[in-house]
């Protein structure tokens, strides 16, 4: 990052491009962990879906560059990434409403598996470099190179900026909302009404792993637009901390996301001035302040505020 | 429950309910051997080569179960890290962090004493600051769990990546030894302090504290007051309070032991494996030790054969890449297969009718 210019400018700076790089992945996980929470199921294993969307999504840019131009193929690549997602989401979708499976578990099962399918396929692409998606040019106004770089925003990330209102309007206000709403809060008064829990529950996993394969398409095509081993370094997981600290709420999930984007960003921000001494602990910024906000925001005595009613329980 | 069997009922009747734990876990690890050879078949290795390979690797010669025992030790002590708060009803996956944690304590332990102790009282030295090193940082999730309510399966998580921070965080810094130049890594233990191998063989003592360890896990639980109490806060938390039980100091106690486990489980492989600490101390023992222990459906002594198993397939990753050309990832894959086909075992207890009781009317 071409910091040095700015001198100590470069923190605020690097902390703010880190936000609207870092966050995009964040957003989409962590509006797909909130639409299967809301239906009563916790999905832990969207760590090995942000990594398998990461790979398809490499894998499919890389392999139809020729075929679709260097435009369209990154769009191929976060479609695959979604499909992916989906795959990965309906073994959950099932597995985990079969009687006596802990959804945690697995949740824990599906991040091996998960993981390990997307290092096995993903072995061949480590190397090549595959088209990018296109970035917008937010900061064309200003003459500094570190500014222009910072201001560059991926399309994606508006994509979730506005799925995240049109989620809250989808719960408020539609008949599919409010189903997964029954089934999350009272399972039996959902089956009263003659809805299937099975049905609402397994879309949910579903739809909620499709937006989670696409925010792994958003590391490998995006920021840091490289496919590694390493890209995903517990995003998936912190999704359902992060979750519970939006309190079920698509909107307020933005908001969260940005924050964990900006705490990523403050180790790489202090290094790019010549920091290095604590790099580590900034580093691990994000989960010290998830562990910080569940200390302070959860209580044994009662339930939170906006906690679908049938969560972690065995039904 | 007692049923009347009449005089000339088969042993089969009365042994099929205890064979139905044993029968349901086989039968998923063979599903889950065939899911994995179509999986192998479509990226064009051929299936039998490859199990005859694990085979082999694993548990065909003196030399492959020394590998695979060296690999089974930690492997049973991480998965207690899981299976003991289990029995108690929670979800515990901090058993990285926890190994990190007890790693680091035993180093700074082993270097502080250096070689003025006795090697014996050295290494116990180091491993009492693991077990306790690694308890506490587990006893953490539990008391977050117990006294702000904070969902113990994500702070023992989150735990885990703050534990590796700490200690990059201290072996690029404060602890680290210029002289050592390939990556950034503690200084070496005093030779004193390196954990011997049972003689004639390769493998460390590591596997007897594993093996010690289960057993007396096993004893605590199934066969002791503390046991039955853990047992059942975990069955009813409800009426486990009615009746009385120290809920909150079961909790930490339970954690302490399982984190007890897993740091346990770090000394050991800084003292007979690395030699010092660096980033190589974080290689997946810990998530395994997960797969473990819910494989051997949270018992002590399952734990063992689960460990030794797959100890054996871990240590046949290599030789999966060198001849049949599969990335090592495959064993990734394999485990992954594995947990998802015996999640699904457990839901068919009670569901087959062969496996249930037939009392005669």
């Amino acid at each position: 990052m071409a910091t040095e210019a700015l001198g100590w400018w470069g923190v605020p700076l690097g902390i703010l491009a880190g936000t609207l790089r870092g966050s995009a992945p964040f957003l989409f996980v962590s509006l797909g962990e909130c639409l299967t929470e809301k239906s009563g199921k916790i999905n832990l294993g969207l760590e090995g879906t942000l990594l398998m969307g990461a790979m398809s999504a490499y894998g499919i840019s890389y392999l139809t560059q020729g075929f679709v131009g260097e435009f369209w193929a990154p769009w191929l690549g976060v479609l695959a990434a979604g499909i992916a997602g989906m795959f990965l989401g309906s073994i959950h979708g099932w597995l985990a409403q079969q009687p006596r499976v802990n959804d945690v578990a697995v949740g824990i099962a599906m991040i091996i598996f998960g993981s390990g399918l997307a290092f096995f396929l993903g072995k061949p692409f480590i190397q090549p470099q595959a088209p990018q998606l296109f970035t917008l040019q937010f900061g064309a106004w200003s003459s500094n190179p570190a500014v222009q770089s910072a201001l560059k925003i991926s399309p994606l990330f508006l994509i979730g900026v506005a799925i995240a209102p049109l989620m809250q309007w989808f719960f408020r206000a539609t008949r599919w909302g409010l189903y997964i709403r029954a089934v999350g809060d009272s399972p039996e008064a959902a089956r009263a009404m003659g809805i299937s829990i099975f049905k609402v529950r397994f879309l949910s996993i579903v739809a909620g792993s499709f937006l989670a394969g696409i925010g792994g398409a958003c590391l490998s095509l995006y920021y840091p637009g490289v496919w590694t081993e390493r890209i995903s370094s517990g995003q998936g997981l912190m999704a359902v901390a992060l979750v519970i600290f939006a309190r079920w709420n698509p909107i307020q999930c933005l908001w969260a996301s940005l924050l964990f984007g900006g705490a990523q960003a403050i180790g790489p921000a202090f290094q790019s001035v010549g920091i290095n001494a604590y790099y580590y602990l900034f580093n691990a910024a994000p989960y010290i302040l998830t562990l910080l906000i569940m200390i302070v925001t959860c209580s044994p005595k009662r339930t939170l505020v906006g906690a679908p009613g049938s969560l972690g329980k065995g039904d | 429950m007692t049923i009347a069997f009449p005089a000339g009922a088969s042993w089969l009747s009365r042994w099929r309910r205890p064979l139905e734990s044993v029968l349901l876990p086989i039968a998923a690890l063979v599903v889950a051997l065939l899911i994995f050879g179509i999986f192998c078949a479509l990226s064009g290795a051929n299936p039998l080569a490859v199990y005859g390979s694990i085979y082999r690797a694993a548990f065909g010669s003196w030399s492959a179960w020394q590998n695979t025992l060296i690999r089974a030790a930690p492997l049973m002590l991480t998965a207690l890290c899981t299976a003991l708060p289990a029995r108690l009803g929670l979800v515990i996956i901090g058993n990285e962090g926890a190994l990190v944690i007890g790693g680091l304590c035993a180093v700074v332990m082993g270097l502080s004493v250096g070689a003025t102790l006795p090697p014996f009282m050295g290494q116990m030295a180091m491993a009492i600051a693991a077990i306790v090193g690694g308890g506490v940082w587990i006893m953490l999730a539990g008391a977050l769990r117990h006294y702000r309510g904070v969902n113990e399966t994500i702070s023992s998580l989150l735990l885990n990546y703050i534990a590796i921070a700490v200690m990059n965080h201290l072996v690029e810094g404060p602890m680290r030894d210029a002289e050592f130049v390939t990556k950034p890594s503690s200084a070496e233990l005093s030779e004193a302090l390196w954990m011997g191998t049972i003689p004639g063989s390769r493998i460390h003592y590591g596997l007897i504290y594993g093996l010690i360890a289960c057993v007396l896990a096993y004893v605590l639980i199934q066969r002791t007051t503390f046991g039955f109490a853990a047992r059942t806060t975990g069955g009813n938390l409800r009426a486990a309070r009615i009746a009385g039980l120290p809920v909150g100091k079961l909790t930490l106690a339970v954690c302490f032991l399982g984190g007890s486990c897993a740091g346990l489980a770090g000394m050991i492989e800084v003292a007979a494996v690395q030699k010092r600490i660096n980033e190589s101390l974080v290689s997946n023992y810990g998530y395994a030790g997960i797969l473990v222990a819910f494989v051997s459906r949270h018992n002590p002594l399952a734990t063992i054969l689960v460990a030794v198993l797959l100890g054996g397939i871990l240590a046949s990753g290599g030789i999966l890449q060198r001849s049949h050309d599969l990335p090592d990832a495959t064993v990734l894959v394999f485990q992954g297969i594995v947990f998802l086909c015996v999640l699904f075992s457990d839901s068919l207890y009670g569901r087959l009718p062969w496996f249930q009781e037939k009392p005669v009317v």
